[in-house]
């Protein structure tokens, strides 16, 4: 499988690692979106071309990923997909400041993309979407937001296998290459914009029916307890200590004798 | 108060580009009984459907579901009694498994998370798909599929269940699945379907619709076995029933 049918595969992939049954899941998971969020501002706040002191961050990934036995294919296909789009932003930096200047800013983007979108990932394939909705409720997100991100995840893959199939049958009658002009992509993306549309109003009707007001309840309404707050401590405390310190930096210093 | 009773009066509904979908249906369902709607395409099953589970509220007409008319302010009321199973089980499965899907409903409800499981678990075992509760709704076959999305509706103990082309898209093995699940039902069942062997199987009653009004309201058997009126309503006499 290629193209769009394989990246819808990979996120379905990694959404079905949630439906595990963990230890690392039972954690609050306000707790891992909020060290997530945390991760993210730090790691956004280094000045450019900064890549030995954002190293220290991805402690938190790989814990996540090894504490929860991530499989490393179907995480590493789901990395991929947002791949193109960075390497739209970190490459022309190559050509702009040629040499060591412009592979330090582009080795900086594209670690800070890896340490971002791994960890948000990571949450989807531990948490799940449901749950991180629910967190995002209680830390007071709007109502609205929640539900879009619910309900985008889960229609993502129904949208993206119509585009798909819209796309096959497009392909079957198109002999090469005719009916693949680019003058082709209004009408289509049109179509599947009206489909989603339908789409949407019937997915409206199901929820109603089965009485949703705007919120969604949990299955497993998480209590935040002790073992939450020093779990969400310590690895705040650990993130905050590498932004204020490199650590690369003084341990090379340190191994290396130098002032 | 019961709500097993469905009544339509004189219901007419025009879509905005002046569509007459249902023009004067009138007819009354009670308790326990099991009734097809049926008619070409076009003909205002859907729109039917929809007025009976409050997702649209009639503009002329009235509809009541036991003692509540649909209006605005009674939807929840409507939406509590009126089990709605839409036809793309893509549309009502979208939570990442099984389990989480069918408690939605009752959650909703604010049930108590013990007495959800409960009705989680008693819902999954009434359409034999107990073993799927982990799995992930969009993995499911589409029997499976059409098994769960009437379970996440059964979780919500309506009085009335509403089906909507319950038949549609299914192998015959998954079909048969299907109607012997509806046949042991003893809810107040409405079900829209072109599938007029399924009519057969688990309708004693028929109303049979045609370009927004009612043709015929009767027993299934002599309904669908009356050539000159499935004629004039563009049907067919059914498989079973041909000689």
């Amino acid at each position: 499988m290629k193209g769009p049918g394989a990246s819808l595969a990979a996120l379905r992939d990694l959404d079905a690692l949630s439906a595990r049954d963990l230890p690392l899941a039972r954690l609050d998971p306000r707790v891992p979106l909020l060290v997530t969020l945390l991760l993210s501002v730090l790691v956004a706040s280094f000045p450019r071309g900064e890549v030995q002191a954002l190293v220290p961050f991805l402690l938190w990934p790989a814990t996540i990923a090894s504490l929860a036995a991530v499989p490393v294919r179907p995480f590493f296909r789901a990395l991929l997909v947002p791949l193109p789009f960075v390497l739209l932003a970190a490459l022309p930096a190559l050509f702009v400041e040629p040499g060591p200047a412009g592979r330090a800013i582009a080795a900086s983007v594209l670690l800070r993309f890896l340490l971002t979108v791994t960890s948000a990932l990571l949450l989807a394939a531990v948490w799940g979407l449901p749950a991180l909705a629910w967190a995002m409720q209680e830390l007071g997100a709007p109502a609205v937001l929640v539900t879009q991100v619910l309900v985008l995840w889960r229609y993502l893959f129904v949208l993206g296998e119509e585009a798909v199939r819209m796309d096959r049958a497009r392909t079957m009658r198109s002999f090469g290459r005719r009916g693949r002009e680019l003058a082709l992509a209004g009408p289509f993306l049109g179509t599947l914009l009206l489909r989603s549309q339908d789409r949407a109003e019937r997915i409206d009707r199901a929820l109603r029916a089965r009485a949703f007001t705007g919120s969604f309840p949990a299955l497993r309404p998480w209590r935040f307890g002790a073992g939450d707050a020093a779990f969400l401590l310590l690895w705040s405390a650990a993130l905050v200590f590498f932004r204020l310190v490199d650590v690369p930096g003084a341990l090379g210093r340190l191994l290396t004798g130098a002032a | 108060m019961s709500h097993h009773l469905v009544e339509a009066e004189n219901l007419r509904h025009v879509w905005p580009d002046g569509t007459v979908a249902l023009d004067g249906v009138t007819f009354r369902i009670t308790h326990g009984e099991s009734v097809g709607i049926v008619g070409a395409n076009g003909a205002g099953k859907s729109t039917l459907l929809l007025h009976l589970c409050g997702a649209l509220v009639p503009r002329e007409g009235r509809v009541r579901v036991g003692d509540v008319p649909v209006t605005k302010t009674t939807l929840e009321t409507v939406r509590r009694a009126v089990g709605t199973v839409f036809q793309d089980p893509d549309d009502q499965l979208f939570l990442p498994t099984v389990r989480d899907d069918v408690a939605f409903g009752p959650l909703n409800l604010g049930l108590p998370p013990e007495d959800v499981e409960t009705r989680v678990r008693d819902a999954l075992d009434a359409v034999d798909a107990g073993p799927l509760a982990p799995r992930a709704p969009w993995r499911l076959s589409g029997g499976e599929k059409r098994r769960v999305a009437i379970a996440t509706v059964l979780a919500m103990n309506p009085d009335v269940l509403v089906l909507d082309e319950p038949s549609s898209g299914l192998d015959p093995r998954s079909r048969r699945e299907v109607i012997d699940l509806l046949r042991a039902f003893h809810h107040t069942r409405i079900v829209a379907t072109h599938d007029l062997d399924l009519v057969l199987d688990v309708c004693g009653r028929t109303i049979v619709l045609d370009r927004g009004k009612v043709a015929a309201d009767g027993p299934t058997r002599s309904l669908l076995a009356d050539e000159e009126l499935l004629a004039r309503c563009r049907l067919e006499r059914p498989l079973s029933l041909r000689g």
